[in-house]
């Protein structure tokens, strides 16, 4: 074995050499390819995707499309023509079944075979399945993918009644796009408050109530544990959510935003280590010195040794360009502070850095002004930015993380404190 | 269809057809236009679709809002009196012909 390649010091892939291919033709999968090309590489770069369509942004889905503020060609991130002219072959609307390592070999849902000289792997996730009764049922649906979202319009139509398991960001933006839309709309939420796992107290309640005032109804600590079909001649169309203490919320529209599973299978079956993912280092190589892996089928092993898992187009684009890079035998870690946004009604929700293991928050200006920030601290250290409706602080925020500097506690509490000073 | 001029940073000029409603930001990236990244899909929330709208139409496009404005102060290549984020300027009949440049760099 040529661990020399392992320690990621030498180039796997020479100018003009190749192919490339790239599994998954999602944001990610675009990214490796695009960069291939603008870093000069000029060999063949091989897509493989399994959705029958060019590679598409994908946040509008839960936001502008699904309240038809967007056609479905307005988020193709690049027709087939375009990608024509960078040279990138799109296989679209099959699978990959295995690779074979031993002789950098693809074999393709439909039998092709397809031989690599460079992999990379941006399999995306899925929508982790709800584990109860009834979760098969019509009008069921998760929304990830431009044919989910497909479904979910169309039902929308003549749905009046909608009920969403999951108060994430997902299942949020859904709730206000149905909201906006006149429907009847039922948030139930597993936990204590909203978004629990990633914001803080304040931010959870900003969004209770933000929701209840676009008549939104939010169940806290509402446990599902059966979906339940219409009786008689529809036994297969959904007609209410059961929870565990016995509470049935009649739906004819039910949209399932638990979280995200990573699609890793591929790769485990192929030997490559995962642990909640392609276990990928800062420059996006797998345990395998020719293939790569980024975005959300990934889990990032940091310095201190522990895996952090991002989902988000920051992380696919960022983790993108450093695969096309460790192709190319270059190190482009991927280091800076991470950021997500949600558009929930006209308010935009922007965060920055990783607020898990905090210790201190600190809000700074009003939240009944639909404007404010929550700024978290850990060991009186600034670790992520939480900001509702106030861009330029995010966006301050972002130069500050990725700097490393901070500023105090009291300094983000006082309105007077120009924050770019810390940036600086 | 609305005829719009892109140039990208070395210079080179690409006209397209966009359909009205669109934005500048999702016609250039569908046709694959270089110069613009536009991490966040189009909702105004990355600053990485800047543009410099040409002098001669910059007054027919519609004001920046307020959170545009914002997002403005933080692109990475040189702010301009004429700067916008192409994600939210739509094409409309009254922009046909309009040029815009591509800044060097976007992030």
């Amino acid at each position: 074995m040529d661990t020399s390649r392992i320690a990621g010091s030498a180039s796997v892939m020479q100018p003009g050499e190749g192919p490339i291919v790239i599994v998954g033709a999602g944001q990610s999968g675009l990214q490796v390819a695009e960069s291939l090309r603008s870093e000069g590489y000029a060999g063949q770069i091989l897509m493989v995707g399994d959705e029958p369509c060019p590679p598409y942004h994908r946040p509008p889905l839960s936001k502008a499309y699904l309240a038809g503020e967007a056609s479905e060609a307005q988020l193709t991130i690049r027709a087939p023509e375009a990608l024509t002219k960078k040279r990138i072959e799109l296989i679209a609307g099959v699978g990959v079944q295995s690779i074979d390592r031993a002789n950098t070999l693809l074999t393709l849902g439909d039998g092709r075979k397809l031989a690599y000289a460079g992999l990379a792997l941006a399999t995306g996730s899925r929508a982790r399945p709800l584990p109860v009764p009834g979760a098969g049922l019509a009008n069921v649906f998760a929304l990830r993918t431009l044919a989910d979202t497909r479904r979910i319009a169309a039902a929308l139509e003549t749905a009046q009644r909608v009920v969403v398991i999951g108060g994430g960001f997902i299942g949020l933006e859904f709730a206000a796009v149905a909201a906006k839309q006149g429907k009847t709309v039922t948030v139930l939420e597993a936990a204590e408050r909203l978004m629990a796992r990633v914001v803080a107290p304040p931010v959870s309640d900003f969004y209770a109530g933000l929701h209840g005032s676009h008549g939104v109804a939010i169940e806290l600590g509402a446990q599902v544990s059966a979906l339940v079909g219409k009786a008689g001649e529809q036994q297969d169309v959904v007609a209410a959510v059961r929870t565990t203490d016995g509470r049935e919320f009649a739906a004819d529209l039910v949209i399932v935003g638990i979280g995200i599973l990573p699609n890793s299978e591929l790769a485990e079956a192929a030997g490559l280590a995962c642990e909640r993912g392609i276990v990928v280092d800062a420059c996006s190589r797998t345990s395998d010195p020719r293939i790569v892996a980024s975005g959300d089928c990934t889990a990032r092993r940091l310095a201190d040794g522990s895996l952090l898992r991002l989902e988000s187009v920051q992380n696919a684009v960022e983790q993108g360009k450093s695969a096309a890079a460790a192709l190319l035998g270059t190190d482009r870690p991927f280091t800076a502070a991470p950021w997500f946004w949600s558009d929930q009604y006209e308010v935009k929700l922007q965060m920055v850095g990783l607020s898990a293991g905090y210790d201190t928050v600190v809000s700074r200006g009003a939240a009944e002004d639909h404007r404010f920030s929550v700024f978290y601290f850990r060991d009186e250290r600034l670790i992520a930015i939480d900001s509702i409706n106030q861009p330029q602080v995010h966006m301050t925020g972002r130069k500050l993380l990725d700097k490393g500097n901070s500023l105090s506690p009291a300094q983000a509490a006082d309105p007077a404190f120009d924050l770019a000073t810390a940036a600086v | 269809m609305v005829m719009v001029t892109y140039i990208e940073p070395n210079g080179s000029e690409q006209n397209i057809d966009v359909p009205e409603g669109w934005s500048l930001m999702q016609a250039a990236m569908s046709n694959g236009v270089d110069g613009i990244e536009a991490e966040c899909g189009g909702s105004c929330a990355c600053a990485t679709c800047h543009c410099y709208v040409d002098e001669a139409w910059a007054a027919r496009v519609p004001a920046a809002a307020e959170n545009e404005l914002a997002m403005l102060d933080n692109v990475a290549a040189e702010r301009r009196p004429t700067s916008r984020l192409s994600c939210q300027i739509k094409a409309t009949a009254d922009l046909d012909g309009i040029v815009v440049r591509l800044p060097t760099s976007q992030s």
